[in-house]
């Protein structure tokens, strides 16, 4: 039912120096496929929102650099002759139009008639979910609501690709969640091709079919939201991707030696000083003789759906571990540690 | 005690601009209007001072609102699109071209004048039309309207907003017309307020520029405190208030209507 709308993206090395001189972002090279929601991931300045404005138009790329829709060069095509839609991290509603004139104001630039025009504002509205706001102005507006004109501002002129720039960021955190779905929900119903920028992980986990990890205006690691999670390339991404522990040990056939025991690992030919990580859950807490790796548990904080226990001796630095919200330890306790080997991600020791 | 003192401050204030503002404009327009100045109002209240002024100056005062017109429409036309490339363009030579054009603030107006007198002076038609006092207007009046503009579009993100509306297909053109006007008008208003204002009550490029045939208002109003009796003189003043007075409250109104507008947004 969801047929692919909307053009195949291809950046091909489009770097970005500002006239100051400061390089916002290296040449990079990558695609999202027809109907593809790809995220772009990564801490303030690392040049995601520049690669969002070089697609969307708002910028050029440094020379050499070309943007590509279905295969049509557009790097030297405005961002009024794109066909994008966008949707601003400040939403960018126009104060000067109502909720119904906003939206429909990119049909009425393509000269699409009133009574169609109309006609596609009522089915927005209803798709959005802001059914009866249509006469408001937008400073009668929540900030959900808001978004949810801008969004459906941005996808009433079916554009072949949906830009979004931190959507979600301007809304607090339960609203954010809810709305997470919503523009899942939404982005598939459209499946239309989608770049999203955002610095929150789950959001980015949440939304892409793949996800694009960038780090001081390079690419990190390209993968689906499960390869970066589990298989993530390096530590900066392991560490900006959920909580991770990093164990830096001497490895020799298939086992890790730590201060407090052993850790099987399934690499059985790496060997030296190695860097491991383990996801936090990944950490099962055993019987103290029924492992061959202990610790002394530091300190138990009891989120909820969930308990992190601190756990000291086992490594060299204190090991985070996520358990069930009904695992009795207490403060102090020796607890036994059991990993599989297949969730330790061994990456190269000299990799820091 | 503290409270005495603020009333006592607040109340000398008001006496000041009562005896150097108020009364004084009234005591003049009074004297518009009494048949002999020096025996006071006793001596009886006359329109012969008004109908004399009128009769010698009415050109000078439809030479004014002509002249403050077309210095609007030339600072709206020029002022806005200016303001706008000067803010989406931002950088080191917008900020240059911003502080050329506020430069006349700093000039002298007399100085100004003589640069325009000595640069086209000799384009004699130029000089002797009213358009000359149009130029001199338009060079001192534009900064207020860029500024004031300006201001409006740093507070709304102009932006942001332009960029919006340009990915949803719109021309420069249309993102100007449709997006860029229509959330500055209070910028806009009070820009306009300013020129009009400022052009209408301008003297001293005016004085420089003028010919005996491109009297303004002011200039007239000097000129007839030079030569006439004080009487004239004063019922000058006289129109000059009935003038732009209601100008005032009507562009007034129009601006704190938008400011409420505004508040709510």
């Amino acid at each position: 039912m969801n047929e692919a709308h909307g053009v195949a993206v291809h950046v091909e090395t489009c770097g970005k120096t500002f006239a100051d001189g400061t390089r916002a972002l290296e040449p990079v090279t990558l695609d999202a496929a027809r109907g593809e929601t790809l995220v772009f991931l990564g801490p303030s300045g690392c040049g995601k929102t520049t690669i969002l404005r070089i697609i969307a138009g708002l910028e050029q790329p440094d020379p050499g650099g070309r943007v590509l829709f279905n295969g049509a060069d557009v790097t030297g095509v405005p961002i009024e002759q794109r066909n994008v839609g966008m949707v601003f991290q400040s939403y960018a509603l126009f104060p000067n139009m109502n909720v119904a004139e906003n939206i429909g104001y990119g049909m009425k630039i393509r000269g699409v008639g009133r009574a169609e025009r109309q006609a596609r504002v009522t089915e927005l509205v209803r798709i959005t979910g802001i059914e009866g706001l249509e006469r408001r102005r937008t400073d009668q507006l929540s900030g959900g609501q808001r978004q949810r004109v801008a969004l459906a501002r941005a996808v009433a002129v079916q554009p072949s690709v949906l830009l979004l720039d931190e959507p979600l960021t301007a809304l607090d955190a339960a609203l954010r969640e809810r709305l997470r779905w919503e523009l899942d929900r939404l982005l598939r119903t459209l499946g239309i091709t989608t770049i999203y920028v955002t610095h929150d992980q789950a959001e980015a986990m949440a939304l892409g079919d793949r996800v694009v990890v960038m780090r001081k205006g390079a690419i990190a690691q390209i993968g689906t939201p499960r390869d970066i999670y589990f298989t993530p390339a390096d530590r900066f991404v392991a560490e900006f991707v959920g909580a991770a522990n990093l164990v830096e040990a001497p490895a020799s056939r298939g086992t890790l030696s730590l201060p407090g025991g052993q850790l099987a690992i399934a690499d059985v030919n790496a060997m030296g000083n190695i860097v491991a990580m383990i996801r936090p859950e990944s950490i099962r807490v055993v019987a103290p003789g029924a492992s061959r790796l202990s610790g002394r548990v530091e300190r138990v904080s009891f989120v909820g759906d969930r308990q992190r226990l601190t756990v000291s001796g086992a490594t060299q630095r204190p090991l985070l571990i996520d358990g069930s919200n009904t695992l009795a330890v207490k403060v102090g306790e020796q607890i036994g540690l059991d990993v599989e080997p297949s969730a330790v991600r061994i990456f190269p020791g000299n990799n820091t | 005690m503290r409270n005495r003192l603020i009333f006592a401050g607040q109340f000398v204030f008001t006496l000041a601009v009562a005896a150097f503002l108020i009364v004084p404009a009234i005591l003049s327009m009074v004297a518009g209007v009494t048949a002999n100045y020096f025996r006071g109002v006793r001596s009886g209240l006359t329109l012969q001072w008004v109908m004399q002024v009128w009769e010698l100056y009415a050109e000078t005062i439809a030479r004014s609102f002509a002249v403050a017109f077309v210095t609007l429409g030339v600072t709206l036309s020029v002022g806005i699109p200016a303001a706008y490339a000067l803010h989406v363009r931002g950088g080191r030579l917008s900020r240059a071209i911003e502080e050329i054009i506020t430069l006349p603030l700093a000039v002298p107006g007399l100085a100004i004048a003589l640069g325009l007198l000595l640069t086209y002076g000799g384009f004699g038609d130029f000089r002797r039309s009213w358009l000359f006092i149009v130029v001199g207007h338009i060079v001192f009046t534009l900064p207020f309207m860029v500024r004031s503009v300006m201001a409006v579009f740093s507070l709304i993100d102009i932006k942001t907003l332009d960029e919006s509306a340009s990915s949803l297909g719109a021309s420069p053109w249309r993102r100007f017309r449709d997006v860029i006007v229509p959330n500055a008008h209070s910028g806009i208003l009070a820009g306009s307020l300013m020129v009009v204002t400022l052009s209408l009550g301008e003297f001293n490029l005016t004085w420089m520029l003028h010919t005996p045939l491109t009297k303004t208002l002011p200039v007239g109003l000097a000129d007839s405190y030079a030569s006439m009796r004080l009487e004239v003189a004063s019922a000058y003043t006289l129109v000059f208030f009935v003038m732009i007075i209601p100008l005032l409250v009507a562009m007034q109104i129009l601006a704190d209507r938008d400011v409420r507008q505004g508040t709510r947004r």
